[in-house]
C-alpha cells in the first residue's frame, strides 16, 4: 500500500503564478437573486469567480461585489458578449481599471446561437492583451491545435468549451479535450457545458486541471445543493486521475483467486 | 450626434447610450457622480469614445461636446 493522499499524489493548482485550493471555478451569471448567489457559491469552496462589466441598471438591486468581499473572493473580470478582437481589448481595458486586476477571461463569440470562439478574433485578442500585460484565460474551442497557438502566445491557460454555453450538455469531444491536456504546458480549464456533477468529474478524469461552472449550479433547482455536488464531483475527479484508474479490457478480470476453489461436485 | 444643439453653457453627449445634456466643463468623475456612483467606487470603469479613463484620470478629463460616454460596472455573468 502506497498510502497515497490527494495532498501527497495530486500536484497542487498554479495558475497564473498563484495556487489555489480550489479546482472549481464559478460563473455568477444566471442566479436568480443575490442571497441564492452568495450560499451557492460558498458552498462551491471556489476561490476565483467570474463577473462581466455592463452599463448600470438602475433598478439593480444590493451589489454583487460585496457578496464576492464578503466570501473573500478574488474577482476574474470577462469580456463576455464582445465579438471582435477589439471589442474585448477594450473591455480588458475597462476591467482591469474597473477592478485593479490584469486577470481577464478573455471569450471572443464568433457567432449567437452557439456561442462558439471566433477562432482568429481570439488568438489576435490574447496576444494583444498579453503583450499588453494581462494574464489572460481564454474561453476556446475544443481545437488542441487553437489551444496550442493560444500557449503560444503567452496565455495563462486554455479553457476549451466541453459543449456550448449553457447547454448543459457535458463534454461533447472528450477525445480533443485529452489531446489539449496531452499537450498542454499550461493549465487546461474546461470551461462551458457542465451539466451536473458528472460532467465536472468526467473533466478532472480526462485531466483537466480545473473546471468552470455556471449554468449548472446556478440555474438548477436547487443551485447550493448543486454547488456542494459539483464540488465534490471535482475532488473526486481530480483525485481518480491521479489514482491510476484501471485499464479498460474487454473481457472479465476476476477480482476473487481460484486457487483454494473448492470441488462442490 | 448634431453638434451645436445644446443650450448655452452646456454640452449634449451619450451617456450610456442615452442623449443628455451635461454642463459645459463636466468632468468624467462628475459623470462617475451622476450615474450614481461614488468617487472611490470599485467595479465602476468608463470608456470615453471607446476608449478606457484611467481612474487617475477622472477629474482632469473634461468631456466634450459629441462625446460617447460608457459607464459600467460590475454585473453577474460568464
Amino acid at each position: 500500500m502506497s498510502g497515497a493522499t490527494v495532498g501527497g499524489v495530486v500536484p497542487p493548482f498554479v495558475l497564473g503564478g498563484r495556487t489555489w485550493g480550489s479546482r472549481l471555478i464559478a460563473g455568477t451569471g444566471g442566479f436568480r437573486s443575490l442571497a441564492e448567489m452568495e450560499s451557492a457559491l460558498a458552498a462551491t469552496g471556489a476561490e476565483l469567480v467570474t463577473v462581466a462589466l455592463r452599463r448600470l441598471d438602475p433598478e439593480q438591486k444590493g451589489s454583487l461585489l460585496d457578496v464576492i468581499d464578503r466570501l473573500g473572493l478574488f474577482v476574474l473580470p470577462n469580456t463576455a458578449g464582445c465579438y471582435t478582437a477589439r471589442d474585448a481589448v477594450r473591455t480588458a481595458k475597462l476591467a482591469r481599471e474597473a477592478f485593479q486586476t490584469d486577470w481577464i477571461k478573455l471569450e471572443v463569440i464568433g457567432d449567437d446561437r452557439t456561442l462558439f470562439p471566433d477562432a482568429v478574433e481570439l488568438l489576435r485578442a490574447a496576444e494583444e492583451l498579453v503583450g499588453d500585460g494581462f494574464t489572460v484565460l481564454p474561453y476556446t474551442n475544443d481545437d488542441p491545435v487553437l489551444a496550442r497557438r493560444l500557449e503560444a502566445v503567452g496565455c495563462a491557460a486554455v479553457m476549451p468549451l466541453g459543449s456550448p454555453i449553457g447547454s448543459g450538455m457535458g463534454i461533447r469531444n472528450p477525445v480533443n479535450i485529452a489531446i489539449i491536456v496531452e499537450q498542454a504546458t499550461v493549465p487546461v480549464v474546461l470551461d462551458a457545458g457542465i451539466g451536473t456533477a458528472s460532467d465536472a468529474a468526467y473533466a478532472m478524469e480526462l485531466g483537466c486541471d480545473a473546471v468552470l461552472v455556471a449554468s449548472a449550479i446556478s440555474r438548477a433547482a436547487h443551485p447550493t445543493l448543486m454547488a456542494q455536488a459539483v464540488r465534490a464531483a471535482v475532488e473526486a475527479g481530480v483525485a481518480a486521475r491521479h489514482a491510476g484508474r484501471i485499464p479498460r479490457k474487454l473481457h472479465a478480470v476476476a477480482s476473487t483467486a481460484e486457487l483454494g476453489l473448492p470441488d462442490l461436485s | 450626434m448634431s453638434s451645436g444643439s445644446a443650450p448655452e453653457g452646456q454640452i449634449a453627449v451619450h451617456l450610456n447610450g442615452a442623449p443628455t445634456l451635461l454642463a459645459t466643463d463636466t468632468t468624467v468623475a462628475d459623470v462617475v457622480g451622476l450615474a450614481g456612483f461614488a468617487p472611490e467606487a470599485r467595479g465602476v470603469a468608463v470608456a470615453l469614445d471607446g476608449d478606457v479613463v484611467p481612474r487617475a484620470d477622472w477629474t482632469t478629463t473634461t468631456v466634450r461636446e459629441g462625446a460617447r460616454l460608457e459607464v459600467l460596472t460590475a454585473v453577474a455573468g460568464g
